[in-house]
């Protein structure tokens, strides 16, 4: 009794992490579930299959909505990581007139629901003339800007944890200001960008409601589960969804490990 | 933060300006096109472009048709009955704040307790009922619903991530890394997915379903799915993380000795939880909840996967006037309203708080 009410609050807490994995253990073993038939609209286990794994691609306008969504998700955490790297080194390193100002701009992104972001920026599109050019593009737009924030806010994070003691002592070894940048800011800061490059890779991949106003007649994945949710749910959205749980877990787990290395190196 | 050592130069300048400019154009700007189309003249369509004729009456067409329940008289009480509930948690709060200076008499607690549960039965009987007895559906509009469905997300998502926050913070020892990475980890599973398992978990032959019906909780053939419990527990579901990172980020911050002092003190655990952790916890708390309720209120994927027509929310209205009826005006007024809303919550917290705790 005593074992337990000791530990009760960690054995709460671990229940309420495993609420959190419930749907994901569902989502691992829906995907190698077998439609009782082609048609069938009941969301639920009936037979074991490979099949899901096997022909991933079964339905071609799934795997076509996933790459859509794979080169938006790449370009738009390329852009908004660079962008925001810089930004989060500003506001960490230099001194600026308006710092509450950029302070609130770079937050209400992030506190804006998604609805009135996405409503927006269709009526900035449709006010421009871009009615009708909505698509790849303006969706790019949009992913970049929603991203932007996260990144700062978590590069920004982890440059002001770091002491600047290890710099001021390159300096003082006459590394030149890019030396000091290259050989030791930027390592340092590096798995700080590396997790937002994380973060906005799966924001991007995920976002539904900003997307869905300002993509035109363009799919992306979640605007395709979208659309099959009321019909037949093919089952190889459920692969696609265990495929993104294992790379990015492997991603985090394999950076965790190198921190654990140097750690223990050093 | 220290802006003594900073330096100031242009180069800073130079840093900002691409994302700002990024954000000023695609965030900002948008804003005001929003703001102008809200007030554009409503017999306008895609064909014929539409007139800005300052026609504000869209705002209170907009209320009328989405923000006002139909009938008023039967939920005006405990739309009361919330605002109170609010007031009274809010008071609470505040109090817990400055409770660390000030020394409370058993009185004032047992107050508070009888205060708090009247509220709660007051406010949260009505809402069970309307959640769970398949009887006639609470009649709210889809502004009303979306804020209660966003306020009960968020006190469950509260209830759940301090839990989790706490033990991941004091409790995890050397798992702490590890922990922290299975609470983003359902994350990266798309959302849609995510959500539609949930179809399976409260549908009608599922195991929740079943214990909830021996439970007398819903009727012997109730159905769990399609209704707004359904839609509150996905939301609770989804928003958990943006509510448990904050309090992670607070409760961390915290030095365990202050709680251990308050052992020394003969603090009584609950007691000392109330006038030590929690006060100093609030920080995480406040924008916890404001990461949780800001982006519940907005959403409709839930809603629309997990309930019936009986739970539609506003995020779904303006986006079926946006892309369905081509209906911009009352689209904008509708999203104006919300922004209106949310910017005065973050304002409040502004003010408490300043802007360097945002980011």
């Amino acid at each position: 009794m005593r074992w337990i009410r000791e530990r009760m609050v960690l054995i709460l807490g671990l229940l309420v992490l495993l609420y959190t994995f419930v749907p994901i253990f569902v989502v691992v073993l829906m995907s190698f579930n077998k439609l009782p038939s082609e048609q069938s609209k009941i969301y639920k286990f009936s037979s074991f299959t490979l099949d899901n794994w096997l022909h991933p691609c079964a339905d071609p306008s799934m795997c076509s909505a996933l790459g859509k969504s794979l080169a938006i998700g790449g370009l738009a955490t390329l852009v908004a990581t660079v962008l925001g790297t810089l930004m989060a080194f500003a506001l960490v390193r230099h001194r600026f007139a308006g710092r509450s100002a950029m302070n609130l701009t770079i937050f209400m992104p992030m506190a804006s629901p998604e609805i009135v972001m996405g409503s927006s920026l269709l009526a900035l599109f449709v006010a421009g003339g871009f009615a009708g050019q909505l698509g790849f593009w303006t969706i790019l737009i949009a992913h970049i800007m929603f991203c932007l924030s996260f990144v700062v806010v978590t590069v920004r994070a982890r440059l002001a944890g770091m002491d600047d003691t290890l710099e001021q002592a390159a300096m003082d070894l006459y590394a030149t200001p890019s030396q000091t940048f290259w050989k030791v800011t930027f390592p340092l800061v590096f798995p700080g960008i590396l997790g937002a490059a994380l973060l906005s890779f799966s924001l991007s991949f995920d976002d539904f409601i900003i997307t869905n106003l300002n993509a035109g007649q363009t799919t992306t994945f979640p605007m395709y589960v979208w659309g099959v949710a009321r019909k037949t749910v093919p089952m190889q959205i459920n692969v696609i969804g265990t495929l993104m749980l294992i790379v990015s877990v492997t991603i985090v787990l394999i950076g965790e490990f190198n921190n654990r290395r140097r750690a223990a190196a050093r | 933060m220290a802006e003594q050592g900073l330096r100031k130069s242009t180069t800073g300048y130079l840093l900002l300006l691409p994302g700002l400019l990024w954000l000023v154009l695609f965030f900002v700007i948008p804003f005001y096109s929003l703001v102008a189309a809200s007030l554009y003249d409503p017999a306008g369509s895609d064909f014929r472009g539409y007139q800005m004729t300052y026609h504000w009456q869209n705002y209170t067409d907009a209320l009328r048709d989405y923000g006002k329940p139909e009938g008023w008289n039967h939920p005006f009480w405990l739309i009361l009955a919330a605002v109170i509930g609010v007031a009274v948690t809010v008071g609470l709060l505040l109090r817990a704040r400055r409770g660390t200076s000030q020394t409370h008499s058993v009185g004032s607690y047992v107050g508070y307790g009888f205060v708090g549960a009247l509220v709660g039965m007051a406010v949260l009987y009505p809402i069970f009922k309307a959640l769970f007895v398949g009887g006639a559906p609470m009649v709210l509009s889809p502004l009303l619903r979306s804020l209660l469905y966003g306020a009960l997300a968020t006190a469950f998502c509260l209830l759940l991530g301090y839990v989790l926050a706490y033990a991941i913070a004091f409790k995890s020892g050397r798992w702490k890394t590890l922990m922290l990475v299975l609470v983003i980890a359902p994350f990266f599973t798309s959302f849609l997915v995510r959500t539609l398992s949930w179809k399976l978990l409260l549908g009608d032959d599922s195991v929740i379903t079943h214990v909830f019906q021996a439970l007398h909780l819903i009727g012997s053939n109730g159905q769990l799915l399609y209704t707004p419990f359904a839609v509150i527990a996905g939301l609770t579901y989804n928003f958990l993380p943006f509510m448990v990172l904050p309090l992670f980020a607070s409760l961390d911050k915290i030095d365990y000795r202050l709680i251990e002092a308050s052992r020394d003190l003969y603090a009584n655990p609950i007691v000392g939880f109330f006038k030590v952790t929690w006060p100093l916890s609030l920080p995480g708390v406040i924008s916890g909840t404001l990461l949780t309720f800001i982006p519940a209120v907005g959403d409709y994927i839930n809603a629309e996967l997990l309930g019936s027509t009986n739970t539609r929310m506003i995020g779904s209205v303006i986006q079926s006037l946006f892309t369905d009826a081509n209906d911009y005006p009352a689209a904008s007024a509708l999203s104006v309203m919300l922004m209106v809303l949310i910017v005065g919550m973050v304002l409040v917290y502004v003010r408490r708080a300043g802007t360097e705790e945002l980011l």
